[in-house]
């Protein structure tokens, strides 16, 4: 009880120290004065810091420069109303209201929704498969296994996250299309499920490797002590280092979602990339945002309509991916307040 | 209560190690501890605060550079087109012509040593949209230039669309070996393709779903497809998209069920159909047909050209038009020009 506070006050300190030098300067070194090389390296790691978010800010910028002309220009307005891009529509030659996304045709139709099922879908079930997948092997090699085999196992696992996307995509398209309508006897050879068994493959070593070191940084006390108490092993895995690396655990898991929604080339190659407009059967062919932008991008010419909304998507893509890491980070937050307000 | 003591007191040690300068240790701490993740976070969002206004500003001046850059860019690019390289010719478009443009290209450049020429594919709108912006020297397309972007050529460029045929294909629906259709009429193709035909028994076949691969809607041959066959309908929703005539063709190769389409100069591990007009004979897509125009979707394959084309781009436009050229799209399996067709053409 007595260290506890002391210790959460020197990593305080030691926070100060190397994060903010500003505020620290003034307590801690009052007593000499920095030298000016440190200083400059402090500035130089600030503006490179700095320039990460600026990047990120130039990026959406520019894309979002492509694409909020639409709102105004006659171009577009003469080609696309606003509305159908959201919402269904009964089309010439349809029998009722629908959401269809056909961008070259006589009106083009630009739906975005399908694609936004789309992209969902696969990515909800590929997260499905590999958080079990990723956690569990994460929880055998830092809890079970040998020191040796896990000096091997890991490092494998990790190339798994080196392995070309195009490759990936290539296997899944040739071999797990194949494995899986032979086994499940889909109707659909490219559908979903067989874009996110490949997805889940890149998904995995991400889930792995964070999981793993965030439940290896438990502290071995923890453990020592709930052996001592007379807990199994299973209950130490999964009662007390499990629940103290969930914050880690979780970072891990927004990574993957990040990486899952954002990859392009596997969905393309494996998904049929077909806008079916299906909510619930995850065994018909999907077509996501990112394939959309990346077969269709090539082939518009700039300020086309098409060329605006595919902008949209992009737009669309970066502020879901921006808001779900964000309450990602919130809810990892909220995890480590409640695991350390005790103290 | 001794187990939360203990927690933070790891905090302060892995700091330290940190700190130590251990590089291994570090790596762990950052991507482990959410401790010093969230210190990052906050870190950076301090900074952020305080340099906003520096973040904007750089964005500004960025963005501003980049907009003064993008438009004269469109006159520069044209300026910069590969025709000022005299012995460079950069050729885009058409999935269905990439092999047969490769082939004319590596016959060119063994007849005219020290002369480049670059064929990539991607689709007819990928090569027109890369004629439009200026990235290219000639468009493959394998299909007419839609008057929008003869438009926008002339407003970008300054000049207008040439268009040179140079061969002559016919657009053949394929089918998995083992599917016993002979033939299909236009309409029922119409039906199979808009979605509302969904099983093979009702146009003879065996009891069994099908299955539409389609191309991405930048390919000539989709937008071909769509016009002869589907009266500018769309395409069913269920349809799979495919990046090129060879994914078409290994997908129905590989599914029974499966229905597609593409030039006929793929035609390998699959079966064409004969086609047959509403109340027509169903007509087998070989040379003879297209040739005479008994097949019903026989096509031009297309060159484009900003103007008239000059140096290389000339050099080249003969060549494959030249009886030796016309040599080279038969091996590649699509069909010479019927003799009146060049002479229409070439004037």
């Amino acid at each position: 009880m007595l260290e506890g506070p002391d210790g959460a006050q020197a990593v305080e300190a030691e926070r100060r120290v190397t994060f903010g030098p500003r505020r620290s300067r003034s307590k801690l070194t009052s007593s000499f004065r920095t030298p000016l090389w440190h200083r400059l390296a402090e500035k130089t790691i600030a503006v490179l810091a700095l320039t990460a978010i600026a990047a990120i800010a130039l990026i959406f910028v520019f894309i979002a420069r492509e694409a909020i002309p639409m709102f105004w220009e006659s171009d577009f307005a003469q080609e696309v109303e606003l509305p159908d891009l959201f919402f269904a529509k009964q089309w010439h030659g349809y029998d009722e209201p629908v959401y269809v996304w056909q961008p070259v045709g006589e009106p083009p139709k630009y739906n975005v929704i399908p694609l936004f099922v789309g992209s969902l879908k696969v990515t909800l079930l590929a997260m499905l498969l590999s958080v079990p997948l990723g956690i569990g092997c994460a929880l055998f090699t830092a809890m079970y296994a040998p020191r040796r085999f896990r000096e091997i196992v890991k490092p494998i696992i990790e190339l798994l996250a080196g392995i070309p996307s195009v490759v990936l995509g290539f296997f899944a398209l040739m071999v797990i299309a194949s494995w899986a309508q032979a086994t499940f006897g889909f109707h659909f050879r490219l559908n979903a499920v067989v874009a996110a068994i490949g997805l889940a493959l890149t998904i995995v070593p991400v889930i792995f490797t964070i999981s793993e070191d965030a439940l290896q940084a438990v502290p071995r006390t923890l453990t020592e002590a709930a052996l001592a108490l007379g807990a199994r092993k299973y209950q130490v895995a999964l009662r007390v280092v499990l629940p103290a690396a969930i914050p880690g655990i979780a970072a891990g898991i927004v990574l993957g979602f990040g990486r899952a929604i954002g990859e392009t080339m596997i969905v393309l190659m494996a998904s049929g990339n077909a806008a079916i407009m299906e909510l619930f059967d995850f065994t018909t062919s999907v077509r996501t945002i990112t394939a959309t932008i990346a077969a269709e991008l090539g082939e518009v010419a700039q300020g086309d309509p098409h060329w605006r909304v595919l902008f949209l998507l992009g737009v669309m893509l970066f502020v879901v991916t921006f808001v779900l890491n964000l309450l990602g980070d919130l809810i990892i937050q909220r995890l480590h307040q409640r695991l350390t307000a005790s103290s | 209560m001794t187990i939360v003591k203990d927690y933070s007191h790891l905090f302060f040690f892995q700091a330290r190690g940190c700190d130590a300068g251990s590089s291994r240790v570090c790596h762990t701490t950052v991507t482990s501890r959410p401790q010093s993740r969230f210190d990052w976070s906050k870190a950076l969002k301090k900074a952020s605060q305080k340099h906003w206004g520096l973040i904007v500003a750089i964005a500004l001046v960025a963005t501003s550079c980049t907009s003064r850059r993008s438009e004269p860019g469109d006159e520069s690019s044209t300026g910069a087109a590969p025709s000022k390289t005299s012995s460079t010719l950069t050729i885009k478009g058409s999935d269905t012509m990439v092999i047969l443009a490769q082939n004319w290209a590596q016959a060119f450049m063994k007849a005219n040593p020290g002369r480049v020429v670059q064929v990539s594919g991607g689709g007819s709108g990928t090569g027109v949209a890369a004629l439009i912006n200026g990235t290219a020297d000639l468009a493959n397309a394998s299909r007419p230039m839609k008057d929008k972007e003869k438009k926008q050529l002339r407003e970008r460029r300054g000049a207008e669309a040439k268009e040179f045929r140079v061969a002559l294909d016919a657009l053949a629906v394929y089918v998995s070996a083992e599917n016993p259709i002979d033939s299909l009429t236009i309409p029922q193709l119409k039906k199979i393709f808009r979605g509302q035909t969904t099983n093979w028994k009702d146009v003879g076949g065996a009891d069994r779903a099908i299955i539409l691969y389609s191309r991405e809607n930048n390919s000539g041959t989709y937008a071909y497809f769509k016009e002869h066959v589907l009266n500018n309908e769309d395409f069913a929703a269920t349809a799979q998209t495919l990046p090129g005539t060879a994914a078409v063709i290994n997908a129905v190769s590989k599914d029974k069920a499966g229905i597609g389409y593409g030039g006929i100069g793929y035609s390998e591990g699959v079966r064409t159909v004969k086609v047959a007009t509403a109340d027509g004979k169903p007509v087998e897509p070989n040379m003879a047909n297209a040739t005479s125009g008994k097949y019903p979707l026989s096509r031009f394959l297309n060159v484009y050209s900003v103007g008239e084309p000059s140096g290389v781009a000339k050099d080249y436009l003969d060549f494959i038009l030249s009886s030796d050229g016309q040599k080279v799209v038969e091996g590649v399996g699509y069909y010479p020009l019927p003799t009146e067709a060049t002479a229409a053409s070439s004037d």
